[in-house]
């Protein structure tokens, strides 16, 4: 039988067989995209970190064969930041949820893009809590329905590309787990930006959301990517009210701009500078 | 201002002293949240991190300064962040993160009047309990407490030691007061530096969290260094993986609590005078030590039979030290302290059946002034 190509990469004494994520969930799949990612730019794994936090995305560090750091509940940029200062020959991979991301570490989002660090973040966006029984988030759509919104979501949602965009990021995408190809070139694209590239997944939870919506499973959850989704440079021509309940996939943003710990560096060489004058 | 040690004379705050202490123990990275009374701490750090060629952050809050500094000293850095009291509240799920995962790091505490935002440029020894107890569940801390400037820098370089020897985080528990005051300070041209372990094996053959038969304290690699450690704050096994078996629970959180409790002898730091003869001891700890002794010394001009002891070691506590003093018989420890009452109880627990223990508490803002613990050893003596 042929052995599947990411294996190699995997841990296999961690809990679940292999893993814990649930039939049809989309994390796998970008745990493998990631490797995809890492694998076709033949990057060393020995110079690699995965970071995580809690949840089910947060659990994609761990079975990562390099050195992880499975951090606290939305707080995996904090501590990557930490690492990425003291040892910048680092690649620095994050995976968060959407609520870590967006609630609880929403301030972690807005430092990091704003200070520009060079990490990059990939957000798993699944529309809610799924590792406590699938809660709403800061991302749940306006009238899903959640665990803890079993008369229909009241809240407006957060489009978390933009939040990236407007505190600073200098790369911004979207894909769905539908685009392997573009989410793929895309992690490529944010792993050697020097700078903070932000990537936001919108990923299948057949378990807990696509089972409460009455989406259907794993395969019936990305077909809805597939037909929901529509590019940014078609979206800019499509009337406003077209747009409605579409995730418009594809790049937001891709500039240069000076690096935190560049810039962090930048001032011990200046005060050497300074003190040989004197 | 290049040289990580400033040796000489100075006339230095305590936080300035506790910045040179930090740089001189090998700190790399520094990152803090403005708070009154620990913002001179950042203020200094801010240029004088960098002459050294290390970094200097101001975090958005407590929690990202916490979480920059536990990723900087998992990478292999030195690191240190300050604060009080209030941030030591929002830092906490942070410090129960660096206990278990073993990181080793330096929090200062320069504390303030409280509750709440209370008085912020008073002082208060309010947080000897949130600091040993204020993250979830079973772990150990050190804590050191200083008394003056020049152990703001002394203490700052032995909890870094501590912290690395022991890869637990490490307070220094200061006070408004010491943090505030300015008094010399002398730097020696050399001080004593220790690193963590390194793990002796080639990665083939490492387990991260493994102890070896001496020691409950596992070697640590740092990220990059090929060693693909599992860093984690789920509970885990020794080679990393989580884990909610309840062997391997008993495992992790009796290491994680004997590592330090164990060695409770060897971390301990006191000071003491006139223990000899002494029928009532007077025990203080941080700022109160010095009114403290004060009144002792004028109690035995006055030719009264009183003891001094100071706590430098707050946490773990040290039960000998306070039992060997009880073994004596005194008729009564006194202890001053600034707060309602909290390390008393410790005191009590271990000296309470053998001697009175006398609580002098103020709560805050004003420091016990040296008459008041005089005239309180006047009317225990007579």
């Amino acid at each position: 039988m042929k052995k599947h190509p990411a294996l190699k990469y995997f841990r296999f004494d961690r809990p679940g067989n292999p893993h814990l994520w649930c039939p049809g969930c989309g994390i796998p799949q970008i745990w493998y995209y990631t490797i995809k990612a890492i694998e076709e730019l033949k990057l060393d794994i020995d110079k690699i970190l995965w970071v995580g936090g809690s949840g089910c995305t947060g659990r994609m560090c761990t079975y990562w064969i390099g050195d992880y750091f499975h951090t606290l509940h939305g707080r995996p940029l904090g501590f990557a930041t930490g690492v990425k200062l003291a040892n910048p020959e680092l690649t620095v991979i994050c995976h968060m949820g959407d609520g870590e991301v967006a609630g609880i570490g929403g301030n972690h989002l807005i430092q990091t893009a704003r200070r520009n660090v060079d990490l990059t973040a990939i957000v798993v966006n699944n529309f809610n809590y799924g590792m406590t029984g699938g809660q709403f988030s800061p991302t749940t759509p306006r009238g899903a329905f959640t665990m803890t919104s079993q008369l229909g979501h009241i809240e407006y949602p957060f489009d978390l590309c933009k939040l990236a965009a407007t505190c600073g990021a200098t790369y911004v995408a979207r894909w769905t787990t539908f685009h392997s190809r573009a989410l793929i070139n895309s992690i490529k694209k944010g792993i050697q930006k020097k700078g903070l590239s932000f990537i936001e997944v919108i990923s299948q939870c057949p378990t807990q959301y696509g089972r409460r919506n009455k989406i259907g499973n794993g395969m019936q959850m990305m077909k809805w990517f597939k037909r929901s989704s529509i590019r940014k440079e078609k979206a800019e021509k499509t009337p406003k009210e077209e747009l409605k309940d579409k995730f418009i996939v594809g790049e937001f943003v891709d500039i240069e701009k000076a690096e935190f710990g560049a810039s962090l560096r930048g001032l011990i060489k200046k005060r050497r500078k300074e003190s040989v004058k004197n | 201002m290049n040289k990580r040690i400033l040796s000489g004379t100075h006339l230095f705050q305590g936080d300035e002293a506790c910045v040179e202490g930090a740089i001189a123990a090998g700190c790399n990275l520094f990152a803090g949240y403005p708070i009154t009374p620990a913002t001179e701490i950042s203020e200094r750090l801010s240029w004088r991190l960098f002459d050294v060629g290390g970094i200097f952050v101001q975090g958005a809050d407590e929690l990202d300064s916490l979480t920059i500094v536990i990723g900087a000293a998992c990478a292999g850095w030195k690191s240190m962040t300050a604060t009080s009291g209030n941030g030591i509240c929002l830092m906490q799920e942070c410090i129960g993160y660096a206990a278990i995962t073993e990181t080793p790091c330096i929090i200062v505490d320069v504390q303030r009047a409280g509750p709440g935002t209370g008085a912020a440029t008073k002082t208060m020894q309010g947080d000897v309990y949130q600091v040993r107890y204020g993250s979830n569940a079973d772990y150990s801390i050190i804590a050191l407490a200083p008394e003056s400037p020049q152990e703001m820098f002394d203490l700052t370089v032995e909890a870094f030691n501590l912290s690395e020897t022991y890869r637990v985080p490490t307070f220094i528990l200061a006070d408004e007061i010491v943090g505030h005051m300015r008094e010399k300070v002398v730097i020696p041209e050399k001080v004593k530096i220790i690193q963590r372990k390194r793990a002796k094996f080639p990665p083939q053959e490492f387990l991260p969290f493994k102890v070896e038969s001496d020691t409950d304290v596992p070697p640590m690699p740092a990220f990059g260094e090929g060693y693909r450690m599992p860093v984690s704050g789920l509970t885990h096994t020794e080679t990393g993986s989580p884990s909610t078996d309840y062997e391997v629970q008993k495992r992790m959180v009796s290491r994680l609590w004997n590592k330090v409790e164990k060695n409770v002898e060897k971390i301990t730091k006191i000071e003491s005078a006139y223990l000899e003869d002494a029928q009532v001891i007077v025990l203080a700890y941080g700022s109160v030590a010095r009114s403290a002794k004060s009144a002792v010394l004028e109690a035995r001009r006055q030719g009264l039979k009183i003891g001094y002891l100071r706590l430098i070691t707050i946490w773990p506590f040290p039960d000998k030290v306070i039992e060997n003093i009880a073994k004596r018989k005194p008729k009564a420890i006194i202890f001053p302290e600034m707060n309602m009452g909290k390390m008393v109880r410790e005191v009590k627990r271990v000296a309470g059946e053998r001697t009175k223990v006398i609580s002098f508490p103020k709560p805050g803002v004003e420091l016990h002034k040296p008459k008041e613990i005089y005239n309180l050893i006047r009317r225990v003596t007579n």
